[in-house]
């Protein structure tokens, strides 16, 4: 039974893979993509004021807005996994951000010193407000993460029930510190807090990108090295996970701590461009994210998904509304197509693998 | 064959398991010798999970006590088994099917090269090394390919290349004849042989009797969570191990 071991291995039985037939060319965002190629051609043709710069503007600022939250979720989905506390998320960590804001520029607030020019301390250096604001924003997000993590991972609860649970207490804490009234960034760093979350740079919104910026990083971490491996592997089998020595419950807080902070930084990005942070702000947006995530081939299942599909079922749901409006369409029907779109999605993704 | 002034690499002294008030196990005695290849057999129930299991970590034994390399050693986790050289082969094989057969050889112990502060994978060298280890085993699996894609015994070939990462001393496996074909079988037992000549130790936990006879030094017959039987191949049959599985035999 001594088997010869230098010579070569060959594959007489087992052919390779098509080229077509594997990676993003066999995949729900490879359709997705397609489609979405198609309807950019349709709406050009449909509406002449689609391609205007200042329509392609807009739509690349309202994806933006929902798509890197849905980077986030895409983290906890591909675990199997499910958040939808994001919206709840985006909306506290904005309001603390702000309440955090205006709390240290005014004076006369008993956590902070006057100078003697009259300002507050904090005021005097440039941008420290900001910071400290948008951390103190982050930092909320960052315990929600946790909290959700360590329900999830180490008491076993279920995501569902967990985050829908989590929905309900950030939304009411909410409401609890603004008193139902919502909070505006202000002080001496309010323009810059504008400039970065609504400004452009060269005619390019700079949520947009943000977006990139977070969704290259994504890619890097998701494919590139261990952490992503691991997030996969329990998304595909967590109990093969367990068993190879992978640490599921730390690799599962930190997809919650991920997506929260994801969550919270689209809170505050959206703040900066409604210019306040009102107490039912993003009501119902984890629909939307949990939603372009899942068109754009994210698997609820678990173990499939990524960056690009992300961006993708974001742009999808913002053209189908912006295209919508051009057209002149109720917007009433939004919501119906959105619905439509996410069964269509996911029925030719299981029509294709029945196929294969 | 086998030999017998070596230092056993694991040493079982009155292991017993029970969950509640289920015995599903009882004093069992049992040594493993480098390089040798043990038959662990039994019918559904008999105790072999259990034993192995209580082996690779899974579970902590109620009485007994477990020596490895002439140490005595207790495992709360299945890592801590494996830290020491201890690796199975699961019968449903423990792999994420949506990642490829590279990946999951290297699942939870991935190279990785540095780029200052970051530590990306290694892909190239994984791939590589993984397409070693599937020639070492004769077996036709791309390092690239889905394991989803994959028939029984590339699944099997994976799950067994992944032991031979480490340097392990002993191997469990669990049915891993059970689901392929009988050319993958014939590779199966000729890695097995290949272990052994390392003085890998090998634990074969089979229902199938000729694969039994085929490699295995020394054949175990558990029973209602005893051993019922502890014999060297050529001092037993085929015929006779039936009968101790049955119960048609009480002990040998």
């Amino acid at each position: 039974m001594a088997m010869p071991l230098e010579s070569p291995i060959t594959f007489s039985n087992v052919g390779r893979i098509r080229w077509w037939q594997r990676g993003i060319f066999a995949s729900q965002t490879g359709y997705v993509l397609l489609a979405l190629a198609v309807l950019l051609v349709i709406m050009h043709f449909a509406s002449p004021y689609f391609f205007t710069e200042g329509n392609m503007q807009n739509v690349a600022k309202n994806f933006s807005f929902i798509a890197i939250a849905t980077l986030g979720v895409t983290f906890v989905i591909i675990t199997g996994g499910i958040d939808l506390s994001v919206g709840s998320m985006m909306c506290f960590s904005a309001m603390i951000a702000s309440m955090v804001m205006t709390e240290l520029s005014a004076p006369g607030s008993p956590l902070v010193h006057m100078a003697a020019d009259g300002k507050t301390v904090l005021a005097n250096v440039p941008g420290l407000i900001l910071l400290m604001s948008i951390l103190a924003g982050l930092g909320v997000a960052l315990v929600v993460g946790l909290v959700n993590g360590f329900c999830i991972a180490v008491l076993g609860l279920s995501p569902f029930v967990t985050t829908l649970g989590m929905l309900s207490i950030v939304r009411g804490l909410g409401y609890v510190v603004s008193n139902g009234r919502g909070s505006f960034p202000g002080g001496p760093d309010a323009d810059y807090f504008y400039a970065l979350t609504s400004g452009d740079v060269l005619g390019v919104p700079v949520p947009f990108i943000y977006l990139v910026i977070l969704a290259l990083a994504m890619a890097v971490v998701l494919h590139h090295t261990a952490f992503g491996r691991h997030v996969f592997a329990l998304g595909g089998n967590e109990k093969a996970a367990e068993l190879t020595g992978i640490p599921v419950v730390r690799v599962k807080i930190e997809v919650y701590v991920i997506c929260a902070l994801a969550a919270g930084l689209q809170g505050i990005i959206i703040s900066g461009w409604l210019g306040s942070a009102p107490a039912n702000m993003a009501t119902s947006y984890e629909l939307n994210v949990i939603a372009a995530a899942v068109i754009g081939g994210a698997n609820l299942a678990g173990g499939i998904g990524g960056p690009l599909g992300a961006i993708v079922g974001c742009v999808l749901l913002e053209v189908i509304r912006n295209g919508l409006v051009l057209a002149q369409v109720s917007s009433y029907w939004q919501q119906t197509l959105v619905g439509v779109i996410i069964i269509l999605a996911v029925l030719v993704d299981r029509i294709r693998s029945r196929m294969t | 064959m086998t030999n017998v002034e070596a230092r056993p690499v694991l040493e079982l002294s009155g292991v017993g398991k029970e969950f509640g008030a289920i015995r599903a196990l009882h004093d069992v005695d049992m040594h493993v010798l480098p390089g040798e290849v043990i038959g662990l057999m039994g019918d559904n129930g008999a105790g072999k999970s259990t034993l192995v299991k209580i082996i690779a970590g899974n579970f902590r034994p109620t009485h007994g006590e477990i020596r490895f390399a002439g140490d005595a050693v207790h495992f709360n986790r299945p890592v801590d088994a494996r830290a020491v050289g201890i690796e199975v082969v699961y019968q449903d094989l423990a792999l994420a099917d949506n990642l490829t057969a590279a990946a999951n050889v290297f699942l939870g112990r991935e190279l990785k090269r540095r780029f200052g502060p970051l530590a990306l994978l290694d892909h190239k060298a994984m791939a590589a090394r993984a397409l070693e280890l599937f020639g070492e085993l004769r077996s036709e699996t791309r390092p690239d390919d889905l394991v989803r894609q994959m028939s029984g015994g590339q699944r099997q070939a994976v799950a067994i290349a992944r032991t031979r990462l480490s340097n392990a001393r002993l191997v469990m496996m669990d049915e891993p004849t059970a689901a392929i074909s009988v050319r993958q079988v014939e590779q199966v037992l000729g890695l097995i042989h290949r272990l052994k000549e390392q003085g890998v130790a090998v634990m074969l936990i089979s229902h199938r009797m000729p694969d039994v006879f085929a490699v295995c030094d020394r054949v175990i017959v558990m029973r209602r969570g005893e051993k019922r039987a502890d014999k060297p191949i050529h001092e037993t049959s085929p015929e006779e191990v039936t009968a101790l599985i049955t119960g048609a035999k009480e002990a040998a």
